[in-house]
């Protein structure tokens, strides 16, 4: 095909992803020995020393009850990283240039980085689970909502990472959404323990928290039960995906950090 | 912008082969171009320019004239504020991926993956603009850059020449029609210069238009086909590198006489000759399109006053204080 033709530029978002992909295998060690170790200790940590004096949790051990969390705690973290680092390192070397001066459109960079993302953080996801499979019994009542919560939110924090990623200024303001942000919103959306467990005030409070929703939704796809319905969490999940995709486009339009 | 900065539509002169050429289509064509920065900052203003295919053209300015806000916008990095810009008739903003097809960019800095090797970036940078592998293309580049060797080493252990090289290599990974060289021989050694100016003529003789930017008017001069001048955001001057040496260039002729003149006769005074070294030497400054006939003239008239002279010598204004005079009177 001639590149003068071009209607869609899939040799583009090839090159991208592949390149993406490449650094991930560069850093392989990184990307998945070290949040499987991490994930294997919270199930020695919860799973075996504290679990075994909690009791179940809507009739599930609670080993297996902090299964589909910590995958997600996971799946938020890694989509986040990899794809703020995936745009913010070409910003901060300056090869950006080629990206934005290539026949390739908002669309098909966003595609290319956020899938890149997404595909790591996915395959993460499953090796923790496979992980888990090692420690607890772990049973998946609905696969397909699993797998698709799995997508979707894989794909919603790796928009929201492509965003940090052209927002940030330097590394440490990288560092800043997924470390101070993330991550105690993580802790207390109910990874470790149901909301219902907390006093009322509490629990009205945690509604508030969307990542609530994400990780309910998730568990109700492995045991059938959740803290809020499964539509709700749904829901919930595709505004937070309609507004990454909405700055994104907004980046784009106005080259905000891109383009002067 | 006035007349004398518009591209002349007349023929110019091929300096490689002397030849007289009939002035070649517009490769890239450049219509009111103005780019305002969101900090008010003017950087181009009026800018009109047609870039023929199949030049080299050498766009020389000071720091901080437009150089490189001119190319980023043809290459798609910085947004226009205001005119049009067409590339193979393509324009940059409605029909930019046929426009950046076209085109290939070398920027000044040294921006390059340091993980990566030289093979796997130039395939990237091929794929980027939408075109199915080629090794044996990529092959042939790496090989005309001299880095086939180095072709599976990281890019970090290489030495900033190659680095250079590297980026020229995914710059032509995608067979442009037109080849932007911001600063290509900034920083680096007189061997490399060489080697990159053959290699530019090598590219431009395969077809590939050629526009760069420099600090080296000396690289101009040896280089372009036409010639450039941007000053505080303004195109002041385009022209044939050669009808401008003849435009603007100065010639010097001095005469090392064999008698002192204590000053210069009358009858010579047409000329405007200057005496200098206490009467020894004679000079005259002329514009060079005059050389034809003024100094057969001033010879005779010398002899005919009995000057004798033991020694003579030329020199031309080179490029650079053709530039220099250019940008002085702007300012």
């Amino acid at each position: 095909m001639n590149a003068t033709t071009l209607r869609f530029n899939y040799h583009a978002i090839l090159a991208i992803y592949k390149f993406e992909m490449a650094r991930f295998r560069r850093t392989l060690w990184q990307s998945i020995v070290t949040p499987v170790i991490t994930t294997s200790l919270y199930f020695v940590v919860f799973g075996a020393a504290i679990g075994a004096r909690m009791g179940d949790i809507d009739g599930i051990h609670y080993g297996s009850f902090i299964v589909p969390g910590l995958i997600m705690l996971s799946l938020f973290t890694e989509s986040l990283n990899n794809a703020s680092f995936g745009i913010h390192m070409p910003r901060f070397t300056g090869t950006i240039f080629e990206v934005l001066s290539a026949p390739v459109s908002a669309f098909e960079i966003v595609l290319a980085y956020v899938g890149a993302a997404a595909t790591k953080s996915i395959l993460l996801g499953l090796i923790i689970l496979a992980t888990a499979n090692l420690f607890v019994p772990v049973h998946i009542e609905h696969p397909l909502w699993m797998a698709g919560f799995l997508l979707l939110v894989a794909t919603t924090f790796s928009l929201f990472g492509f965003i940090v990623g052209i927002w940030a200024k330097g590394f440490e303001q990288l560092q800043f959404v997924p470390m101070l942000i993330i991550t105690p919103l993580t802790f207390l959306g109910g990874v470790f323990y149901s909301i219902d467990m907390l006093p009322d005030g509490w629990r009205t409070f945690s509604l508030f928290n969307p990542i609530v929703y994400v990780i309910s939704g998730f568990r109700w796809s492995f045991y059938g039960s959740a803290d809020v319905g499964v539509g709700i969490s749904l829901a919930a999940t595709l505004v937070f995906f309609l507004l990454c995709l909405g700055l994104v486009w907004l980046i784009f339009r106005t080259g905000y950090r891109l383009k002067s | 912008m006035d007349a004398l900065t518009r591209s002349p539509p007349d023929a110019y002169e091929n300096r490689q082969t002397g030849v007289t050429l009939a002035p070649m289509p517009a490769v890239i064509s450049i219509a009111g171009l103005g780019k305002t920065y969101a900090s008010g900052l003017v950087a181009l203003q009026d800018i009109d320019l047609d870039i023929r295919r199949g030049e080299i053209f050498a766009l020389l300015g000071p720091n901080g004239a437009g150089k490189t806000t001119l190319i980023s916008i043809v290459c798609g990095i910085v947004t226009p504020t205001a005119g049009r810009v067409t590339v193979d008739g393509h324009d940059i903003l409605r029909d930019y991926r046929a426009a950046r097809a076209r085109i290939g960019l070398v920027p000044q800095e040294l921006y390059t993956d340091m993980f990566e090797t030289p093979w796997a970036t130039v395939n990237f940078s091929r794929g980027l603009f939408g075109l199915p592998p080629n090794p044996g293309h990529l092959e042939q580049v790496l090989r005309d850059l001299s880095l086939w060797n180095k072709r599976n080493d990281r890019i970090m252990t290489l030495s900033g020449g190659m680095k250079r090289r590297v980026l020229i290599a995914k710059a032509l990974a995608h067979e442009p029609q037109v080849l932007f060289l911001d600063e290509p021989t900034a920083g680096v050694d007189v061997e490399l210069r060489r080697d990159m100016w053959a290699l530019v003529r090598r590219l431009r003789d395969s077809g590939v238009t050629i526009i760069l930017t420099t600090h080296y008017i000396d690289e101009a001069e040896e280089m372009a086909d036409r010639i450039g001048v941007i000053s505080k955001g303004r195109l002041i001057l385009v022209e044939a590198k050669t009808a401008l040496m003849k435009k603007l260039g100065k010639k010097q002729l001095t005469l090392h006489l064999q008698e002192p003149l204590a000053a210069i006769p009358e009858s010579l005074g047409d000329w405007g000759l200057t005496l200098n070294n206490g009467g020894s030497d004679l000079e005259y400054v002329f514009d060079a399109s005059q050389e034809n006939t003024t100094i057969p003239m001033l010879l005779r008239r010398l002899g005919e006053l009995g000057i004798g002279f033991k020694d003579l010598n030329t020199r031309q204004s080179s490029l650079e204080e053709i530039f220099v005079s250019l940008v002085t009177e702007r300012k």
